[in-house]
This record gives structure tokens, sequence and C-alpha cells, in this order.
């Protein structure tokens, strides 16, 4: 070791170049540190240029695919679109509407009012959608509701079904003594949430044996009922596999779930006349079977969304 | 085999990237913080090798540093730095300097005195000193801090898929979730593992090309600087 | 809003404290990934380090593996073994060991090399068996490297299976987690506040360990 270092002590008397050459290396990193940045990301800051609308979505298929309607039903309108897909829950994508960050994010009335911490029992469409209006942030507005419902349900396995004989014509209530030996399963947001095990337990009175963190209604739920590592969990009403795998969703009769219909919420007067019309356009040419099979197209037959929903406008006469 | 080939590199929309494109914003949000996690460390080592009585204390601060998982690091930061790559990368630039401030301590101060003599005999300034000696013999011991410091980036930028689709090809798993399509899942691995592999050979040859009086050859116990990096 | 308050909080919620969330449960699965993680790093890294380090052979490939085992991200491994092996223990295990397994691999045969060759030689004057030459002359020597190799990767691991949680397993990573999509930073802090403490548990240990096991006459420093 000692000779090493004292050849290379002459070895650098004699090439100076090589400290340079690192000094070169280190000066060259610091210059791309800072023209690199993050300057680019419209999630920083107070938005994006004035203008262009930023569609955001949550991060499950159907919220993306539906980001991806409405924002493409504007661009054929010639508004200008940037999309912030695939974010993460409620919790944050609200607040990133609050602050700006985007201006469309496409909703599910019931679960936007329960997560406005409303508890209120709305009988309709309209009063649903008059009461989130009540509790929403001042500076955010709902647009027209569409006809398409993808609800939250309490859904079973095929075993477990069976086991307790319970079919798609028994309710959650019928659960009540037999929920202490069930797992359930949902997304980690699902936890807390009153539309969740919070309002399972106050309204229906049901206690799970315990609750796994999964996703939302995805392919880690579908797995997990698939191989009864839970026997209930929270899947989507409008989940292709339910059919698939002869899943059993439960009647909600104290309607928890209450209306989940998609409706676009957007940031006041940050979209044109124009723009809004565009909006309501597609929301009243959707429904949930048009839903169900779209959502088919991208979680069964792999297609890509943004392809799903240009092909969709076109043949409902929108782009 | 054409169709898996298609799939394979098919990115889904969402994510708004070609896989080149998430191959460069990978590769940006892995090195910037290497990057600035060495420009920070060189002063702070020096500091360290100056006043030893620093170094206990700024080893245990960033051992504590280290043990907090890169996943906590990145929720915590939502709150003031947002869901932005810049979340990522400040706990990766940490990580880094936690890495690196040890690895050049313990190489320039592997210096041995005579040599360190040697230039003072021959007229060098602490500066000169510093720059033409003591940081060229380092040079070994920080490239292998490197080596670790950017492989184990390339692998946690991924993680940033959780906060918001900020992990570059990690991005890629959620994805393949969400859609039913593993073809993605294994893109995401295999695109991933060959970056790191790539960047840690670069490394290597820098090393290489900048102490050109080190032995070159591979046989025998001459492998044992290449081994040592591994081993951090 | 400062993170000392959210610690505060969340430790003093007696909620906290029970049933299968609570954190000794949590605790106690983190724990045992952990163990289960580094036992199996563990038998496979000690005796092909021990091994080839003791004959001085395969240092490249070991170096490349070494390599290779680093340069998988562990998380995209879980979530490939996940889809691969559906849910359990084995798709957590695998990201975790390929994780650990270089660390312990390397400083082993590095510590094996690194020992005075003229005991060895000695020993073997002495008419020693190869293996009582390895178990009873080498590893000795070698043992304070070897574990350091082994703490390096019980950190790596403690910090690291925290991911567990996303493909719904238990562990501390759960409150990091279900915390991140619950926006409740409480959770967050609180978890990777006892991660970290789990961590520095792991440095005292080993520091104990190497106190105990290590020979005072070998003892660096």
């Amino acid at each position: 070791m000692i000779t090493t270092a004292k050849s290379s002590t002459r070895s650098i008397t004699r090439h100076p170049g090589a400290a340079a050459v690192a000094l070169a290396a280190a000066a060259a990193l610091l210059g791309g540190c800072s023209s690199g940045g993050t300057s680019d990301d419209p999630l920083k800051g107070g938005g994006a240029e004035s203008g262009t609308v930023v569609v955001g979505s949550n991060n499950f298929a159907e919220s993306i695919l539906l980001a991806d309607i409405y924002g493409e039903a504007l661009k054929a309108k010639g508004i200008k679109v940037s999309y912030k897909p695939n974010i993460g829950s409620r919790e944050t994508t609200y607040g990133l509407m609050k602050n700006g960050a985007i201006t469309l994010l496409p909703e599910y009335n019931g679960s936007l009012l329960a997560y406005l911490g409303s508890k209120a029992k709305t009988k309709t469409v309209e009063e649903t959608t008059t009461a989130i209006n009540g509790k929403l942030d001042s500076k955010l507005e709902l647009l027209k509701p569409s006809a398409a419902q993808s609800k939250d349900s309490v859904t079973l396995n095929a075993q477990t079904a069976k086991k307790y004989k319970l079919t798609s014509d028994s309710s959650i209530s019928d659960l009540k003594g037999i929920a202490k030996d069930l797992v359930f399963g949902g997304s980690p947001e699902f936890q807390t949430r009153y539309q969740g095990l919070a309002g399972l337990k106050s309204v229906y009175g049901l206690e799970f044996k315990s609750f796994k963190s999964l996703d939302a209604g995805g392919p880690l739920t579908q797995a997990a009922l698939k191989k009864n590592t839970v026997q209930a969990a929270d899947v989507f009403t409008t989940d292709p596999t339910i059919t698939r795998e002869k899943f059993v969703v439960l009647k909600d009769p104290e309607n928890l779930f209450g209306f989940q219909n998609v409706q676009p919420l957007v940031r006041k007067g940050e979209l044109s006349k124009e723009g809004a019309a565009a909006l309501d356009a597609v929301s009243a040419k959707l429904d949930t079977k048009a839903l169900l099979e779209l959502d088919a197209q991208v979680q069964l037959e792999k297609k890509d969304p943004l392809d799903v929903a240009k092909a969709w406008l076109k043949s409902a006469g929108l782009s | 085999m054409n169709g898996f080939l298609h799939d394979f590199f098919d990115i889904p929309s969402d994510l708004q990237h070609s896989w080149i494109g998430l191959v460069g914003l990978h590769l940006r949000e892995a090195l910037l913080p290497v990057a600035a996690g060495l420009l920070l460390a060189l002063p702070i080592a020096q500091l360290c090798i100056r006043f030893r009585w620093l170094y206990p204390p700024v080893l245990g601060i960033t051992t504590v540093l280290y043990a907090v998982p890169s996943l906590a690091f990145f929720v915590v930061l939502i709150n003031y730095t947002g869901q932005t790559e810049l979340t990522v990368m400040i706990p990766l630039a940490v990580y880094s300097l936690v890495v690196l401030v040890p690895a050049i301590v313990d190489g320039v101060r592997s210096v041995p005195q005579e040599t360190l003599s040697a230039a003072t005999a021959m007229g060098f300034g602490p500066l000169r000193r510093y720059f033409q000696v003591q940081l060229p013999i380092a040079v070994p011991a920080i490239i292998a801090g490197l080596r670790v410091a950017t492989v184990s980036s390339i692998s946690l930028v991924s993680v940033g898929m959780l906060i918001g689709n900020q992990g570059a090809l990690g991005n890629l798993l959620h994805d393949a979730q969400i859609y039913n399509r593993p073809e993605l899942t294994w893109n995401s691995v295999i695109t991933t593992a060959l970056l790191a592999i790539l960047v840690d050979a670069l490394l290597v040859l820098v090393r290489v090309l900048l102490t050109p009086w080190m032995p070159s050859g591979t046989a025998g116990r001459k492998q044992a600087p290449a081994l040592k990096d591994a081993a951090r | 809003m400062n993170v000392l308050n959210f610690v505060n909080a969340f430790f003093s919620d007696s909620a906290h404290w029970q049933g299968y969330d609570g954190i000794p449960a949590r605790l106690g699965e983190h724990v045992r990934y952990t163990l289960e993680a580094l036992a199996l790093a563990a038998a496979i890294g000690l005796p092909v380090g021990l091994v080839t380090g003791h004959y001085g052979r395969g240092g490249n490939a070991l170096s490349l593996v070494a390599t290779a085992g680093r340069a998988l991200p562990s998380f995209g491994l879980l979530v490939l073994m996940t889809t691969l092996l559906g849910f359990g223990m084995l798709p957590v295990m695998i990201p975790l060991v390929v994780l650990a397994v270089p660390p312990i691999l390397v400083t082993t045969y590095e510590a094996m090399r690194s020992v005075d060759p003229s005991p060895v030689d000695a020993a073997r004057g002495m008419g020693m068996h190869e293996s009582r030459i390895l178990f009873q002359v080498e590893l000795p020597v070698a043992l304070p490297l070897i574990l350091s190799g082994l703490r390096s990767a019980a950190i790596q691991i403690v910090s690291t299976a925290t991911i567990a949680a996303y493909v719904s397993l238990g562990g501390l990573g759960r409150y990091i987690v279900d915390g991140l999509y619950q926006r409740n930073y409480e959770k967050v802090v609180g978890g990777a506040t006892l991660v970290a403490v789990l961590a520095l548990v792991t440095l005292a240990l080993f520091w104990a360990a190497a106190r105990a096991a290590v020979s005072p006459g070998v003892r660096r420093s």
C-alpha cells in the first residue's frame, strides 16, 4: 500500500490532469443540477400556464379512463389540455384541486360528498349535487352528473357466499354475526372513510375480524378475493371481474355508498362556457353500461385508456 | 414474439413518456441527487478530516438518516415540496451524502503521512496538496462510494411511484397492475437493473481513467478494490 | 405542523397500541420479516463467502453476483414476484434476500482474505485439518468484518421491509402506506420513527454481539 501510494504521488505530479478531469466532471454534474431542475412540473406552484386545462385522475384504471374521456372531449373543441393522471387517492387529489394544481377531475358524487364530511342521506342525484356544492371549497364546482354509476360495494368471493348461503339478493345487513369471522379487503383509505369501515360499523353495525389494505378495487383486491386471503372486499360495481370470478355484490339497503355518478369537478372560472358544454355533453351520453364496456376494454382487453376514450368519443359523436 | 415485444415497449398513455423518455427521466431523478450529494459531501468530509471530533457525531446523524425508509421520507416531504420529482430527489441526495461522506473521509485519511510530507516538502500549499495529492489518491474510495450511492439511487427512484407517479420507470409497476399488463413489470425491473449495471460499469471506467497509476490487471488480489465497492 | 407533534400524537393515541393494526403487532411482523430475510441471506452468503474466502477463489464471480444483486431494484422485484407468485411471504422474502446477500457475501469473502496468512500457514504446518483452520483460526480473526457485513445487511432489510405493505403485507410499512393514502401524516411519521428506532436498535445489538463474540485478541480498537 505504501509503495503504491508513493508511486502514485510521483505520477500525480506528472499527471496533474487527473485532478483536473475530476474537477471538470464534478463541475459538469453541477451544471446539470442547476439546469435540470423540476420547473416543468405542473404540480409545483400555482398550476399550469393560463388557458390550459389540467386534467387529473386518481390512481385506478377507471379514473384514468374518465380523465381521458373528458380531456379529449375538451381537446376536440380546441381547448388546450394537459394531463396529470394516476395521482393517488381522493385525499390527495382534492387537495390538488383546491390549490389549483389541477383544474378538472372526474369525481364520483357520493364518495365526494362523504369525503367532504357529510352524512346526509340524499335521495336524488340533484339533491346530492346540491349537498356537495354546499360543502365544496369556494373555488370548486361540480358540472352536470352523468348517468354512469360506479359504486363502492361490499363484495364476497364465491366460496364465502356459498358457505353462508348469500346471493346477490342478500344485503350487507345479512353479514351481522358473520362479519366477525371475515377479513375485509379494501384500499388503505377505505379503512378510515365513512363510506368504508367507519360507515359499515355505524350504519350496519358490522365489525370485521380484521382489515387488509389492498388497492382501490384493483388487481390486488381481485386476487385477494379470488385466493380467499380476504372473504369480503370493496370492489367497484363496474368492475368487469365481478362476473368473471362470480363474486357476489351485496345490496346496500341503507344506501351507505349512496349515489356514485361520474361527475366532473372543476375549478370555478377556469373553464370556458364552451368547455363546460363539452363536458356536459359527455356526461349526458355516458351511462353505466357504456362505462362497464369501456372498463372491460381497458382492464380485460388491455387497450390503452386514451385510445379507448378517443374511440368512444368518436362513436358518440363528441369529437 | 413480435406481439410481446410490441406490448413490452407499449407504454400506457397516462405515463406521458415513451420508454426512452422514462429512461431519461429515471436517470435524471437518480443521478442529480448523487451529484448534489457529492458536492455537499466533499466540504463536509473535509471538515470531518480537519476537525477530527466532528466525525463521530456526523457519522451518527448520517446513520440515523440512512435508517429512515425512503418511502416515509418521500411521504413526509410531500407536505413541503408536493408530489414532485424534487420530493423524490431530496431523500436520494441525503442517502448519497450519507454513503459518500465516510467514503471520502476514509479515502483521504488513507493517504500516508509520508506522502503528505513529501508534497509539503515539494512546496505544495494545503489547497494544492488537497486537490493534487489527497483527492486523487482518494479517488478509488470516492468512486467506490459513488457506485454504491448511484446503484441504490437508481433502485430507489422506482419507489417514487407511490407518491403520485414520480417514480419514472417505477411508474410502470403501478400501470402493470391497474391494466393487468405484467410485461410492464418485467420492463421496469429489467430496464432499471440494466441502467444500474451500465452506470456502475461507467464509474469503474472513470476510476480506471482517473487513476492511471493503479494496477489495472484483473488477476488475483488486484481485484480487491472492485470487491470492496460491492461490499458496502 | 411539525414532525415532533406528529410523533407525539401517534404514540399517545391508545388506539395505536392494540389489535391487528397496533404497534406491537406491526412491530412484531416487521421484526419477523427482518429476521427471516436475514437468516435466509446469511444461510446463503456466509457459507459461500467463508469457503470461497478460505480458498481464495471465485472473487471475480462473487463481484459479479454482488453487482447484479445490487442492481436489481427491490421495489420492482417485489411487484414482479407478487405478480408471478401471488400473495404471501415468498414474494417479499425474495427482494429482501437479494438485497441482503451481496453485503454478507462480499464482506465475508473480504474478511477471510484479509486474515494474516502466517498463522494459517502455521496451523497447516501443525497438521490442522482445513475445516478446523477455517473455523478455529480464520473465522475468529475475520469475525469483526463478517459481523459488519451482517449488520449493513440487517439495516437495509429493516428499512426496505417497509415496501412489503404495498403488496398488502403487514409490518411497520403499513403505517406509511396507509398514512399516504389516508393523508394521515401522523401515521407516516410514526411509522418512519418506529423503523428508524428499530434500525438503531439493530445497530446496538450488532455492537453488543461484536463485543461478546469477538475474541479480545483480535478486537479492532
